[in-house]
């Protein structure tokens, strides 16, 4: 029975880890699929996390905050659009510049509004009568079903009681696929990632289906900073994304550009993650597993997955070449 | 656009010099929301970074750290690829260091420790390059996600060595001992006291003169050796490398490895020179900070060594604003931000209008010059 808890407890941590990893690769999908290589989820993951925590405590409500974060993650993601579609920029580059400037950014800005280290005030406040937090959703009869065993712990413990983000990252997965898929704009999406000038040839603008496929980048990027900053912990903290931009990023190379397998690895990573936060290390056939490796885990597997040893992860055949119309 | 026209001059002077004007406009704008006065904010950061021999020490200081990064960027880049690692083989580049002073310190005169340390820094931080450099030459696998991964295994491998290992009992910050005071790389206010020149105590160190000498060997290597003209063979055209018998998997690890190495140096400075211990986050963001170094100074070592004095006035400009307008010392992460978007992501902005005028200015006069010689 406790071992059924404390697995219990790793899932339900491994749904909260998981979720903003699944917007942030989401994210990064629609930008790679179109041709965009895509290392600024971090910065669009801090900026979204400042502006919404920032919205959220001046409007007193999560969703202002959700709102707000969406669109400072989009900016940055048309910013992004502008260096390396307009200007042929270099991608990897441009992201960098995006990720370098947010942590500047947040830190120093969120400094001068409220003087608490580049810290914003938290969301929940008694003496200043805020409740800015998003609330976790209890599902019907979860309290009444809490102590029946084995029922209890799943439904009432692992999958009620969390933010409506968590519910929504998992509904944004098939939402994504249908829209990469199954639409118009998905196909097209992909093949601008794949053949840029067959999609010019059919008359359609390379330049138009990149910034569309950004905008919705950042859109999802934003979902994935306001749960950092306006559910699960109801406070911006500088550099609080902590690299969950990159790990996002492995995640989505790791589930080879798919919606459902990049999902999946980003329940890996968040197992992982939660295994790693509940010990001091995890014992495994006898030999005692350092804690750090179990957080370094993520990027091993990525690295071997990357190297063709365990199956083989071929990425958009476009990807990070501006596209650049032959001259008459 | 037809490149060859454009002169030198307008692609290594005004154009970079255009793009830095664009990145310091928009730290104005910054500034200026900040409630700061963007003109009263550069006197200061002027003052603190050359207002003292203080002051050029930490500005120096920094300068020495972002050569050796820039040029780990800088001598991949020759080659074409990205190696966005530096902060992960700047890491390891430290525990090689910290490992030869921790052993041998105390044991064996400097003047013996120094070249073992020197190699020990490049040898730890050029084989943290080779398993991507391997990867992407046998491969296939994109050498910058590579060494980004490469970046977070490295904090979590020092994260764990210094914990399990190397922080001495009793003690509770994350930090090795203190290596003994005979590997200490001299600082430079104790080696020009020797000669009778007195500044103030700042971390600087000898390893400046290390950094300089090593901008000129890469200039040497890249345009004066074989394996450097194959580098840029290969950067600049790789199946026509590789036709002219260049073999690309051999020339993309050992430049990596080369690069690998240079950020390891800066360890020399940082933890031999200042530190004298291995701390958790030594890096601190200088490994990505050489990527505008290297962007800046144009990949080339001259370039870079001007680039990394740049870098190292907006540092230590940058901390001195803390002081003055009680602005968070992060302001100079928003400067270096700006710094990599316009010289960066963004250099084809400013490239392609002031290309335009220039051929249209030199196409005016050349049309007057052929109407006054029509006219005579």
């Amino acid at each position: 029975m406790e071992l059924f808890d404390s697995i219990i407890l790793i899932l339900d941590a491994t749904l909260r880890n998981a979720t903003p990893l699944i917007f942030a690769a989401l994210a990064g999908m629609f930008s790679e699929r179109s041709g965009i290589v895509n290392i600024a989820l971090e910065g669009k993951i801090l900026i979204s996390a400042f502006a919404g925590a920032s919205a959220a405590y001046y409007t007193g409500s999560p969703w202002m905050g959700l709102l707000a974060g969406i669109m400072a993650s989009v900016v940055f993601a048309q910013l992004h659009a502008f260096a390396t579609v307009t200007h042929n920029g270099d991608h990897v580059v441009s992201g960098l510049a995006i990720n370098i400037l947010a942590a500047g950014l947040t830190a120093a800005v969120g400094n001068y509004w409220f003087s608490q280290g580049g810290n914003t005030p938290n969301l929940v406040s008694r003496a200043e009568e805020l409740n800015a937090r998003f609330e976790p959703i209890v599902f019907p009869f979860a309290d009444a079903l809490a102590d029946v065993p084995i029922i209890g712990g799943i439904y009432s413990e692992l999958l009620s009681g969390h933010y409506i983000l968590v519910y929504l990252a998992f509904l944004a997965v098939p939402l994504c696929w249908f829209v990469l898929f199954r639409t118009r704009f998905g196909l097209r999406l992909r093949a601008t990632g794949e053949n840029p000038q067959a999609v010019d040839t059919a008359g359609i603008s390379v330049t138009q289906v990149r910034y569309l496929a950004l905008l919705v980048c950042g859109v999802l990027a934003g979902f994935a900073g306001v749960y950092l900053a306006v559910a699960l912990t109801a406070q911006f903290s500088p550099n609080m994304s902590a690299g969950k931009g990159y790990m996002a990023l492995a995640a989505l190379i790791f589930g080879k550009w798919r919606p459902k397998t990049t999902m999946l690895a980003c329940l890996l990573f968040g197992a992982l993650q939660a295994i790693a936060d509940r010990s001091q290390g995890a014992i495994i056939f006898g030999f005692e597993v350092p804690v750090q490796l179990v957080e370094a885990l993520p990027y091993i597997l990525t690295v071997v997955l990357l190297g063709g040893f365990i199956g083989r992860a071929v990425a958009p055949k476009a990807i990070g070449k501006p596209y650049v119309k032959e001259r008459a | 656009m037809s490149q060859h026209r454009i002169p030198a001059w307008i692609t290594v002077g005004v154009i970079p010099l255009a793009n830095v004007a664009m990145a310091a406009l928009a730290a104005a704008l910054v500034f200026w929301y900040l409630n700061i006065n963007p003109l009263d904010a550069l006197q200061a950061m002027v003052y603190g970074a050359f207002g003292s021999s203080y002051g050029w020490g930490y500005t120096l200081y920094y300068m020495t750290s972002y050569i050796f990064t820039g040029l780990a960027v800088a001598v991949v880049f020759q080659a074409g690829m990205f190696n966005i690692g530096g902060e992960g083989q700047a890491y390891i580049g430290a525990l090689g260091v910290g490992l030869v002073c921790l052993g041998l310190g105390g044991h064996v005169p400097f003047i013996v420790l120094l070249p073992i340390s020197i190699i020990a820094a490049f040898v730890f931080g050029g084989l943290w390059a080779l398993i991507p450099a391997w990867l992407q030459a046998k491969r296939g696998s994109h050498i910058v996600i590579t060494t980004i991964m490469f970046n977070f295994i490295a904090a979590s491998l020092m994260n764990y060595l210094l914990i399990n290992f190397m922080k001495p009992a009793g003690t509770m910050s994350v930090e090795s001992a203190v290596f003994d005071p005979s590997s200490w790389i001299p600082k430079m206010h104790e080696a020009l006291a020797l000669i009778g020149i007195s500044i103030d105590r700042s971390p600087l160190n000898l390893s400046m003169f290390w950094a300089l000498f090593v901008a000129f060997a890469v200039w040497f290597f890249l345009w004066r050796t074989r394996w450097g003209y194959e580098v840029r063979a290969m950067g600049s055209n790789a199946s026509g490398a590789q036709y002219g018998g260049i073999s690309i998997p051999g020339t993309v690890i050992m430049i990596m490895i080369i690069g690998g190495g240079l950020a390891g140096f800066m360890a020399l400075n940082v933890v031999q020179g200042e530190a004298h211990q291995i701390k958790l986050n030594l890096v601190n963001q200088m490994g990505f900070t050489g990527i505008a170094v290297a962007l800046m100074g144009r990949n080339h070592p001259f370039g870079i060594v001007i680039a990394s004095l740049l870098f190292g006035f907006l540092t230590q400009g940058g901390s001195e604003l803390q002081f003055e307008y009680s602005v968070d010392a992060r302001i100079v992460v928003v400067l270096q931000g700006l710094v990599i978007l316009f010289s960066g992501a963004l250099q084809n902005m400013m490239k392609h209008p002031i290309e335009r005028l220039y051929l249209r200015v030199t196409s005016n006069r050349r049309k007057a010059s052929e109407e006054l010689a029509a006219e005579a």
